[in-house]
């Protein structure tokens, strides 16, 4: 069952695996812009956790606790946004961008010594016979734990946002400040808890990307992915689940691309690497033009800062 | 232009102070400042031209004083930093990436008693402008012929930048060794449109592995390919640009490494004696610049003894990346049977070599 | 316990005053960071921020700043318009990359004829591509009501693959032996953006950019598409009421902010950069950004906040080649600065007071 010399099944499993660091860091986003907050430090806050997650995985020679130190680290650099922006009432969208500015140089200093170094493995969790069964035994029993994780993950703030009292509260808070103020909220201190959230989730698929996509650790690392992610939660029209779907949409894409030119079909490689960018527009137009108005879907105070006068 | 001379006569007026304008009679202490394209953390190509500096600090002691400025984007700013350090006293300059070529130039003309050194270009406007580069394609040969003779399906693989001649070089070179020992192999290309990008450069690795490509040679700076293919047992790789010794005895067999040390001293030391030219400098294996890491014992004894002697025979020059017969791709011509290209047609290289399927990007 | 309260119109004296405290805490802190990596702080500082304006090699510097801080006022300044209306365009990157293509693209196509129109036409067409690039965005909208964020951020990856594609494909030199880069504009005379007066940095970029900043200014106070702007940003259902047509003003600020990238664009290729080259884009979209921010989205702000970066950028190359400070440090540094300066602000739009009561909770 091949498509121009391609195994479905293959593809699909290493889509899987290519789309962990974005959707992560996506979904930490999109709890942070549900609270009503636009970080555009997403690239910051993940290459500092790739490069703590390094640290710590080298130092420990632990990868779950590089993973930790990575959350940690993302989270770390997030701080400085949230007591910025919450605090001192700072602009979002030029606080998001000063954050990538710094966290790109923190990183590379942290990571000068450690350039040429192989972390610890993370393995495949060994499922056994469940591997061996055609197609879904490659598609869903042959990574490694991270993969469930971040799908875990995804379920979890879904839950959360819907069916529990705290997703409720972060959700008023997002539509609307002043009323959640005025129901007693503490906006500040939901918000600062969420941009937390969405930093050690950005932190955690940057350490993915230094411990088990590229293996390595090296300037730039994250090389964008950052950026990709806050297309996806937009592109999600902030639900969970379409962050699951966008961020295969796009690692499959850019998947696709190179396994159709190791596969020698014939086709403009430059007019594909922009595939996944114009499909994200494409797509876009459709959901926002159509009745659904995705863009209504908006959380109403995004962007906008909390100054309680009273 | 009057700004030109403006700049040259503040700087002649610099040199006489800090003593240069005797480079004919020879120095006692030389500043050598470098431009680096990339970050030194890269791990790759300007990780080696920095090691390269080191190494010339090492070797030359306190006759040299050496400075740099990494993460330099090509244009203005590269012009800016060259000026500055021209009029901040440094003797000769390094500029380590192909884009700098113009900017160098210009400078150059200012700074006449300054000596520029310009990595592959091939612009030599002024006197005191020398270029420089390295022949790693033969490194290549050397990977393709153990590409050739250890890939089980058949199928080995390339992963390319950008379609431009330094690459197409490698890749054809790599081809032609390949199928020199394995007339049955077939060459699988990505073009990655990057230098640089770890989690792509590894996506693209992993599509090679699953088309069934064993050996992949990649012309990218990451580690990401090897750490790709490590996950997968038989499948062998390169070190690029550095020696990658992390991946060793496998997937990485062996390395071209990208030494710049030896030119570095050669060029500095002259400076220092006063016998300094302007050179056009392309070495290879031979002098050292181009250095093949260790082959590893995870290769069976007789492809190790295979690429040893490719190696040694590039080395002493009894064999030639490129000799003859060769056609390109459309069949026409290209090499007769012994003939060895000029260096104008590698310099300018824009084709496939036969054999090899699928278009260049144009 | 401190509270803030919010004052009737920003204090005057601390919209002066914060950006010297920010300057102020940032060498502080920056000066901890250097001391920590272990170089002398107060050196370090000396040569970032004294060195370029009044330091031995000012007379060329101080012009370099005019370099550097050009295209980011004339992008920022374009930008100001939309962040004042809530229009976002995060993608003025792209929008400069198109422009320098478009520009670039109609004097190559003309090559070699010498005509004194051709530098005109060539800004028009830069101009054009900025704008036609901030017009997807713009359309899609207006008719589709999609986030103009997402859509413009993601025509910056698409602009970006045609740049490497006009270096490497259509644009490419055909006498530059296939390497990438297009012909040197600072060889065709006709289609050179040289400087207007010799060795003040002072190009048509920076001119334009002085014209824009002065143009934003007199819209701003002036005129009613100014009121419109600042009445839609500040309360968008008074703006409808009074007859704003808000699609009307989403075409309006960004083709006008995409207009005045693409200039900045055609300016840098056709004079500082010199050329079409793979990595011609670098970042002064994003930065610029940043730069209406720190200049409060305010023209005359904007020029001076252009100028300050300007200052970290060239004085930070010089701590790095003289101090061998990282590059990295320098860009953490950066990141301090507007940290600092964003921080401050809130002290010229809220008044802190204290008070003894700790009732006031939020």
């Amino acid at each position: 069952m091949d498509f121009m010399g391609i195994t479905p099944s293959v593809l699909i499993a290493s889509l899987m695996v290519a789309s962990v660091p974005i959707m992560l860091a996506a979904i930490g986003e999109l709890v942070v812009e549900k609270a009503g907050v636009l970080n555009l430090g997403v690239e910051g806050m993940m290459i500092m956790g790739a490069i703590c997650g390094f640290v710590t995985a080298v130092g420990t020679g632990s990868p779950l606790l590089g993973f930790l130190g990575g959350a940690a680290g993302g989270a770390a650099l997030s701080v400085i946004f949230a007591l910025l922006t919450q605090v001192f009432l700072t602009n979002q969208v030029a606080t998001g961008l000063a954050l990538t500015l710094f966290g790109l140089g923190l990183s590379s200093l942290i990571g000068q010594d450690y350039v040429g170094i192989k972390p610890p493995a993370t393995g495949a969790i060994p499922f056994g016979p469940l591997r061996d069964i055609p197609f879904f035994g490659k598609v869903f029993f042959s990574h490694d734990w991270m993969v469930y994780a971040s799908v875990a993950i995804i379920a979890l703030v879904w839950a959360g946002l819907k069916f529990t009292r705290a997703g409720l509260i972060l959700r008023a808070v997002g539509e609307g400040h002043d009323a959640a103020h005025a129901l007693g909220y503490k906006v500040i201190r939901i918000r600062v808890l969420a941009i937390l959230f969405g930093g050690a989730m950005a932190g955690l698929g940057g350490a993915y990307i230094s411990l088990v996509r590229v293996p390595q650790w090296t300037d730039g690392i994250t090389s964008g992915a950052g950026w990709i992610a806050l297309a996806i939660v937009v592109f999600a029209s902030w639900k969970p689940w379409r962050v699951l779907i966008g961020s295969y949409l796009f690692g499959g894409i850019t998947v696709l691309q190179l396994n159709l030119q190791a596969a020698g079909a014939r086709i403009p490689v430059e007019y594909l690497s922009m595939s996944p960018y114009l499909m994200t527009i494409i797509v876009l137009v459709i959901m926002s033009s159509g009745k659904g108005r995705a863009s209504l879907n908006a959380p109403a105070s995004l962007g906008q800062n909390f100054h309680a006068s009273r | 232009m009057k700004r030109r001379t403006l700049l040259a006569t503040a700087a002649l007026a610099l040199g006489m102070t800090v003593g240069g304008g005797a480079f004919a009679a020879g120095m006692d202490h030389v500043k050598a400042c470098f431009v680096y394209v990339g970050p030194i953390g890269d791990g790759g190509y300007t990780y080696q031209h920095n090691q390269g500096r080191l190494d010339l600090e090492k070797a030359l002691g306190d006759k040299v004083e050496t400075a740099y400025q990494e993460s330099v984007p090509e244009g203005a700013d590269a012009e800016r930093v060259l000026t500055q350090m021209a009029l901040g006293g440094c003797n000769i300059i390094f500029t380590t990436s192909f884009g700098y070529m113009d900017a160098t130039n210009a400078v150059a003309k200012k700074f006449p008693d300054v000596k520029f050194e310009h990595a592959t270009g091939f612009k030599r406007e002024s006197p005191n402008v020398s270029t420089y580069n390295a022949r790693f394609y033969e490194g290549r040969v050397v990977q393709g012929t153990i590409a050739g003779m250890m890939t089980k399906s058949n199928k080995i693989g390339y992963i390319g930048s950008y379609p431009i001649p330094e690459v197409l070089r490698g890749l054809n070179a790599y081809y032609l060794a390949a199928k020199k020992v394995n007339p049955d192999v077939e060459l699988s290309v990505i073009w990655a449109y990057t230098w640089f990008d770890p989690a792509k450069e590894a996506d693209a690795a992993k599509a090679m592995i699953e088309q069934g490509v064993d050996v992949i040679a990649q012309h990218t700076d990451s580690t990401a390919p090897l750490a790709e293919a490590a996950k997968t047992p038989g499948v062998i790789g390169f070190g690029q640009a550095s020696d990658m010794a992390a991946y060793k005895p496998s997937p990485r067999v062996t390395s071209t490494i990208d030494n710049w040390g030896p030119y570095y001293i050669k060029r500095v030391q002259a400076l220092l004696d006063g016998t300094y030219e302007q050179t056009d400098s392309w070495e290879g294996i031979a002098s050292g610049e181009v250095e093949i890491g260790e082959i590893t014992d995870a290769l069976p004894p007789e492809v190790k003894a295979a690429a040893e002697a490719a190696r040694d025979a590039i080395a002493d020059g009894s064999r030639h990346a490129f000799t003859g017969p060769i056609n390109k791709q459309d069949g026409t011509a290209w090499l007769a049977d012994g003939q060895t290209p000029p260096d104008g047609d590698l310099l300018g290289m824009n084709f496939y070599v036969e054999g090899i399927k699928g278009d260049i990007p144009q | 316990m401190l509270r803030l309260e919010k004052r009737p119109t920003p204090s005057r004296f601390w919209s002066w005053g914060t950006p010297v405290l920010a300057v102020a805490l940032t060498m502080i802190a920056g000066g901890m960071l250097f001391a920590l990596l272990g170089k002398d702080p107060f050196l370090a500082i000396k040569t970032i921020f004294w060195d370029p304006l009044f330091g031995e090699f000012a007379w060329y510097l101080r012009g370099q700043l005019l370099v550097k801080a050009g295209p980011l006022a004339l992008i920022a300044v374009g930008l100001s318009l939309g962040f004042r209306a809530g229009i976002w365009n995060i993608g003025a990157e792209g929008q400069y990359i198109m422009g320098a293509v478009f520009g670039a693209a109609v004097g190559l196509a003309v090559y070699p004829t010498e005509s004194r129109l051709i530098f005109p036409v060539m800004i028009l067409a830069g101009a054009f591509g900025g704008w036609v690039w901030a017009m997807i965005p713009a359309i899609l909208k207006t008719r589709f009501n999609t986030n103009e964020i997402l859509v413009s951020l993601m025509l910056v990856y698409v602009a970006e693959t045609i740049l490497s594609k006009a270096a490497t494909g259509f644009l490419r030199n055909p006498e530059g032996h296939g390497f990438p880069g297009s012909r040197s504009f600072s060889n065709y005379p006709a289609a050179h953006n040289p400087e207007i007066f010799a060795g003040t940095g002072m190009h048509w970029g920076v001119v334009a950019a002085f014209i824009a900043v002065i143009f934003c200014y007199v819209l701003l106070q002036r005129h009613i598409v100014g009121f419109q702007i600042k009445l839609a940003g500040q309360a968008p259902r008074a703006a409808r009421f009074a007859g704003v047509d808000p699609n009307r003003l989403v075409v309006l600020c960004l083709g006008l902010s995409g207009a005045l990238a693409g200039l900045a664009g055609v300016f840098e290729v056709s004079g500082p950069a010199g050329q079409i080259s793979i990595d011609f884009s670098s970042g002064y979209g994003f930065t610029a950004i940043i730069v209406a921010f720190l200049g409060r989205l305010n023209p005359l702000g904007i020029l001076l906040a252009s100028l300050v970066m300007a200052l970290t950028y060239v004085g930070g190359e010089g701590a790095s080649t003289d101090l061998g400070l990282p590059k990295a440090a320098i860009q953490a540094f950066q990141g301090m600065l507007l940290f600092f300066l964003l921080g401050a602000d809130l002290l010229s739009n809220y008044r802190i007071r204290f008070t003894l009561i700790g009732k006031e909770t939020r």
